[in-house]
């Protein structure tokens, strides 16, 4: 059974909750998976009507991902009339444009009554440092529990809503999100700092007295 | 089948009942057990935190990341082939398909598309890693009920054949690393298509021997009846795949659903179950080997000559178009995915695995709630996980 296209979907979402904003993400790549990224704010309700519509009926979350975006920096040439020697002339200057990092959580829904799919769903936060929440699915679709928590425990994205938000691979007390890009992981992971010479200096390097913010 | 309103919550299916004594004072209390992380039911370093009231399961929470080794982040960090090998060590008993998951997500990502001859190479395999995986499942299973030994050592045996196979085609027995993006790494020995279809051709007798031994048993009717239920909306709703799903009666089978490779090409059913308990999910991998038996059958027969790898494919300075992509196979545990985003380097920018192990514990819970202890062991048993896909 074939899913009607992206855009027949996007449209029907905007008729049926108001105020979600749907946005189509494209996909240059042979497999031309394109997705829809959602506003947080109605992403339950959007969650709830791809399941429960009588069209779509996707009751099936496959696979839930977390994608880390580091702060980009574009760089782009933009025409610009200036004045050259007296002449007004078009001319190319670089312009640096900067993309603010974020977090994404992916799903890939399918449907196992009607049989088709993938329709694949984005999330972003704001950042990636305090702004970090995004509502959570697991009350549409359980088979995202323990994917949002490892999710959780490697990208560090908190979803508002979900039942057992804890580490789920990493052990608790772990600081950190191991696959952020911008993890750096330590020299020795079962290093353990005593009080001695050498020892000592390498201490003072890898905890800095400051607590990390 | 389907409920218009998927459930929100598991309803409880135990109550605590209040065990005061007539003066007040509380009589028994509840225990706490943790059962693993080497626990030999476990199959590998797992743990559940289980309550108990007497013998009855109040409780149960899962508790992994013993063998977490981040292989996603190992596989950002290098070449898309360079993790062909890795992936063997996700599911170490079904390495074969392993490689057909992430060979097929590359494929997509990259727009190749595998020779004649190597889909049914691929097909062939994939299905001879179907009847291992099953086969040692009801080995374990068996083992995990307390018949020690013997179904084992005769899954074992018949396991043993197909794995020569493999080590005739790939050079080794469980970490084949056989698939490439576009085709398969090397073509048959010669020979080898008679030797599999002598292995193939015993696979029926043996599944008829194993079935007169434990089918009708009692021990394992009595055991297994009734015991760990599924029903079908909350496997939907908990994105629960493969066997386990079939058995709870749901038809979803993503090599009938996707046709991925060739399948369309195959006469094979999907065996369904009735009642969703430990019973039926043993009884689904019986039947869904003499389904593959069935597919290798014709397999065999049909495969033709031919190259084994498209011509497109490259394996030195691969660089996929910027974007993304999401394949899926129907793995022996479930569906088996790899979801990769391309930025132009020869590295993925993002590489994720989606394990049917893990996600198939999300009920894990929810089946032993009200269930003995002794039963946990077999209720996880059929859910049939490996260790070193769950953790990664």
């Amino acid at each position: 059974m074939v899913m009607e296209t992206l855009e027949q979907i996007k449209a029907r979402i905007e008729n049926a909750i108001s105020g979600a904003k749907p946005e189509i993400i494209p996909n240059e790549s042979p497999s031309a998976q394109r997705s829809l990224l959602l506003d947080p704010a109605h992403a339950v309700e959007v969650a709830k009507f791809l399941r429960d519509d009588s069209q779509l009926r996707l009751d099936y979350c496959s696979n839930v991902t977390g994608v880390d975006w580091l702060d980009l920096i574009i760089k782009e040439k933009v025409k610009v009339k200036k004045v050259v020697e007296g002449v007004e002339k078009e001319v190319e200057e670089p312009v640096e444009r900067k993309r603010p990092g974020y977090l994404e959580a992916v799903y890939h829904l399918y449907s196992m009554a009607l049989k088709h799919g993938p329709l694949i769903i984005r999330l972003r936060t704001e950042n990636r440092a305090d702004k970090n929440h995004v509502p959570s699915l697991t009350p549409v679709w359980r088979g995202a529990e323990f994917q949002e928590r490892e999710i959780y425990d490697l990208y560090g994205i908190i979803f508002d809503g979900h039942p057992d938000l804890r580490r789920i691979l990493m052990w608790e007390g772990f600081a950190d999100h191991p696959m952020r890009k911008d993890y750096v992981e330590p020299d020795d992971y079962e290093y353990e700092p005593t009080p001695h010479d050498e020892v000592l200096e390498k201490t003072k390097q890898h905890h800095s007295p400051e607590p990390k913010p | 089948m389907f409920m218009e309103t998927a459930i929100d919550t598991p309803e409880s299916k135990y109550e605590i009942l209040p065990k005061t004594l007539s003066n007040g004072e509380m009589d028994g209390e509840l225990l706490e057990v943790a059962m693993g992380p080497q626990h030999p039911s476990t199959h590998g370093v797992f743990r559940m935190d289980v309550v108990l009231d007497g013998e009855k399961v109040v409780k149960l929470k899962p508790v992994f990341g013993y063998l977490h080794r981040n292989h996603e982040k190992i596989a950002e960090n290098t070449t898309y082939l360079a993790s062909m090998p890795y992936t063997d060590r996700l599911d170490y008993l079904c390495s074969m398909t392993n490689n057909w998951a992430y060979a097929l997500s590359v494929e997509k990502l990259a727009g190749l598309q595998p020779p004649e001859r190597a889909e049914y190479i691929r097909i062939i395999t994939g299905e001879l890693t179907r009847l291992v995986n099953h086969t040692c499942l009801v080995g374990f299973l068996l083992q995990d009920m307390g018949a020690l030994g013997t179904p084992l050592m005769y899954a074992f045996r018949e396991r043993e054949m197909i794995l020569d196979l493999f080590e005739s085609l790939s050079g080794s027995r469980m970490m084949c690393n056989y698939m490439r993006f576009g085709g398969c790494r090397v073509d048959l020995p010669a020979g080898w298509l008679e030797q599999a279809k002598r292995a193939v051709d015993s696979y029926s007798g043996f599944l008829d021997e194993f079935e007169k031994l434990l089918t009708e048993n009692e021990i394992l009717v009595a055991r297994t009846q009734g015991i760990g239920v599924l029903p079908p909306d909350l496997a939907v709703n908990a994105s629960i795949t493969g066997p386990m799903l079939r058995a709870s009666g749901v038809n979803y089978d993503i090599r009938k659903v996707d046709k991925y490779g060739i399948y369309d090409r195959f006469e094979f059913r999907v065996p369904l179950g009735d009642h969703g308990d430990v019973y039926d999910r043993y009884m689904i991998r019986l039947l869904e080997m003499r389904e593959s038996v069935k597919i290798l059958n014709q397999a065999l027969r049909d495969i033709p000559a031919g190259p084994i790898v498209d011509p497109k494919a490259k394996l030195r300075g691969f660089r996929p178009k910027v974007g993304e992509a999401y394949g899926r196979i129907e793995g022996p545990k479930g569906e088996l995915g790899f979801y990769l985003i391309s930025d132009g380097t020869p590295n993925p920018y993002r590489y994720r695995v989606r394990p049917p192990s893990l996600i198939n514990l999300t009920v894990l819970e929810d089946m032993c709630l009200g269930q003995d202890v002794a039963d946990v062991v077999i209720i996880l048993g059929s859910v049939d996980i490996v260790l070193g896909e769950v953790d990664r």
